[in-house]
């Protein structure tokens, strides 16, 4: 079991408030991406609740029992660092056992989980190697097999692919899936890519200034963000936003609009602008045009568009897709 | 961009480095040399440099006098064992200093090492009334515990620079996994450092060998090392020269063994860090 509730949990680095105070639930079995600008409290929240860092204030709950003042071990969870953080004077076998020698496990016990560990992780070739003789995906994977054995209530990983090239970043988001499909183990996962959290979460936890800015399945941000900060971090290229008449004509402060959901026109629309650049990706097109009116904005277009710089296009707003926010950023229903 | 080495800079300042070196070797080749001289030929001026008749007498008689391995015994028990005990200390004072440190951390480092520059002699005279009133004149133990607190301040600053290199995750992971304190710095801070605990450990064993200073003054002879043992060669009186230096050969000999053997340990311990 893995049910993990965070109670007005507080912070502060000497005189550094980094958590003001967070609440949020994590239900058992969860998949649960953190993520947020660089610095806004990811890596500390995920620390707090593993027991790395002690709260200032605040319940951290896990399965209805206050562990904020209980030491890292018998919280019952497991860490993936983005640093693998392997230990490199053991082989892979004793890196993936220390855990268990730890809690004391007997020799047959430890053996038997190791090897398993290593056939899910495709590892058992190189348990007696040392860390410094594997690729960074195989390290990796000796992290999370170090994690793995200890059977823990729910797994904390802090950037765990972001060292990884982009090919064996795909792998290895699909193999932690996978394994979140077989064990169906609560999974606390911090990233800064976009696509990990939306291919990976099943909820997304937007933070900014150590501050909870939305909770929701990926789509449900992607399609309906509480504020102007959620709807511009969610979705890439970056949302436009657009003040003026055209927002007033809304009935509101500004409108979002994501760059997939302006459609070009060479003869006619509702915003005349003038390409920039055009960046043909073959499946799709970006365009970073500038509108008199609003400024640079980008627009994604699906398959070729014979457009290049100084074109003159105009652009229109499908009309059910235009998020509309009032004079706080808040976003009107 | 690294400037190429021409051949002429390489030869000046391989030169130079031989210059210097020979000059700091000499007075231990001059010493060797005179412990195989006769008393008035090591005092003959001017002095003679190899052609002079080699003789073993000052180590016989050196041996007759006074029994070195007792004196070396106890050098042995004074070097290791205030180094294992200023291990205990200065790995937790290090742990604490590199991997918790506070606004305070580096003062406190810098009041330890401003500790080695005040003269011992200024506390000569507290420290040997209490070692009197508590009985720990000429007791090995009392000479362990003023050697290991002496050398404390180097053995935690050397420490402290490993451990600094270090990453912390790699602790939490073990934190993560189970581990207790010790545990953590028994399985896993210990095996990591472990070239930096080598030469800690060296460095210590040797300036805890050369200590002359307290030992001298704190020990008679049950707990007297052997820098006891080349100082009772020195006389007012008479030619002593040769006997001295056959007993300073005798007290060096240890430890440049030692050094010779763990060089290449001692240098990578000390430049630790330096080159990646
Ligand atoms: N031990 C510490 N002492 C003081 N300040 C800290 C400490 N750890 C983190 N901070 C500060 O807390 C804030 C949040 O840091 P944190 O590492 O949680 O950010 P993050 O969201 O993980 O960023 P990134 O995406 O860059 O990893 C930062 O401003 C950081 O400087
Ligand atoms: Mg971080």
């Amino acid at each position: 079991m893995g049910a993990i509730r965070l109670e007005k949990v507080k912070k502060t680095f000497g005189t550094l408030d980094v958590i003001p105070g967070v609440d949020l639930d994590i239900n058992d079995g969860e998949f649960v991406v953190f993520v947020g600008p660089s610095g806004c409290g990811k890596s500390t929240l995920l620390r707090l609740i593993a027991g790395l860092e002690d709260v200032t204030d605040g319940k951290i709950m896990i399965d209805g029992i206050d562990v904020a003042n209980e030491a890292p071990a018998k919280r019952g969870l497991s860490m993936v660092f983005q640093s693998y953080a392997l230990y490199p004077h053991m082989t892979v076998f004793n890196n993936i056992a220390f855990g268990l020698k730890m809690a004391g496990e007997s020799k047959e016990v430890i053996n038997e989980k190791v090897q398993s560990a290593a056939k899910i992780l495709n590892l058992t070739d190189y348990l007696e190697r040392r860390p410094g003789a594997l690729s960074g995906g195989q390290r990796q994977r000796v992290a999370i097999g170090r994690a793995i054995v200890r059977n823990p209530a729910a797994f904390l990983f802090d950037e765990p692919l972001s060292n990884l090239d982009a090919a064996l970043r795909v792998n290895m988001r699909l193999e932690i899936t996978g394994l979140h499909q077989d064990l169906k183990t609560t999974m606390i996962y911090v990233t800064h890519d976009q696509v990990e959290a939306m291919t990976m979460a099943d909820k997304i936890v937007v933070l900014q200034a150590g501050r909870v800015e939305q909770v929701g399945k990926p789509m449900d941000l992607y399609s309906k963000p509480a504020n102007k900060f959620v709807a511009g971090f969610i979705g890439s290229p970056k949302m436009n936003f657009l003040g003026g008449e055209l927002a007033a004509k809304h009935g509101c402060h500004e409108i979002g609009v994501r760059p997939e959901h302006l459609v070009v026109s060479t003869e006619s629309g509702v915003i005349p602008a003038t390409v920039k650049i055009a960046e043909h990706l073959g499946a799709e097109t970006y365009l970073h045009v500038q509108s008199d009116e609003f400024g640079a904005m980008t627009v994604r277009a699906t398959g070729e568009m014979p457009l290049s710089g100084n074109d003159k296009i105009f652009l229109t707003p499908e009309q059910d897709r235009i998020h509309r926010f009032d004079a706080h950023g808040l976003a009107l229903g | 961009m690294e400037k190429k080495q021409t051949p002429l800079g390489y030869i000046s300042f391989s030169a130079f480095a031989w210059v210097v070196g020979l000059l700091i070797f000499f007075p231990i080749f001059w010493m060797v040399l005179t412990s195989f001289k006769s008393e008035l030929e090591a005092v003959s001026i001017p002095p003679s440099f190899i052609s002079f008749d080699w003789t073993l007498e000052n180590y016989v008689e050196v041996q007759e006098r006074s029994n070195y391995f007792k004196f070396a015994m106890n050098s042995v028990i004074l070097a290791v064992g205030s180094t294992l005990v200023g291990l205990v200390f200065a790995v937790t004072c290090a742990w604490a200093m590199a991997f918790n440190p506070t606004k305070r951390t580096k003062d406190a480092l810098l009041w330890m090492l401003s500790t080695k520059m005040m003269p011992p002699v200024g506390v000569l005279v507290p420290i040997y009334l209490m070692f009197r009133d508590w009985g720990l004149l000429d007791t090995r133990f009392g000479l362990i515990m003023v050697l290991f607190l002496m050398n404390l301040p180097i053995m935690v600053w050397m420490l402290y620079t490993y451990f600094k290199e270090i990453p912390t995750d790699i602790l939490e992971a073990a934190r993560m996994d189970g581990a207790t304190l010790p545990k953590e710095i028994i399985f896993v801070l210990l095996p990591m450092a472990l070239p930096g605990i080598a030469s800690t450990m060296l460095l210590n064993v040797i300036l805890a060998w050369n200590e002359a200073f307290w030992t001298l003054n704190l020990t008679t002879s049950d707990a007297a090392p052997l820098t006891a043992f080349i100082a009772s060669y020195s006389s007012p009186e008479g030619l002593f020269w040769a006997k001295l230096s056959a007993a300073s050969t005798l007290a060096v000999a240890p430890i440049l063994v030692i050094g010779w053997f763990s060089q290449k340990q001692l240098v990578r311990g000390l430049t630790f860090g330096a080159v990646k």
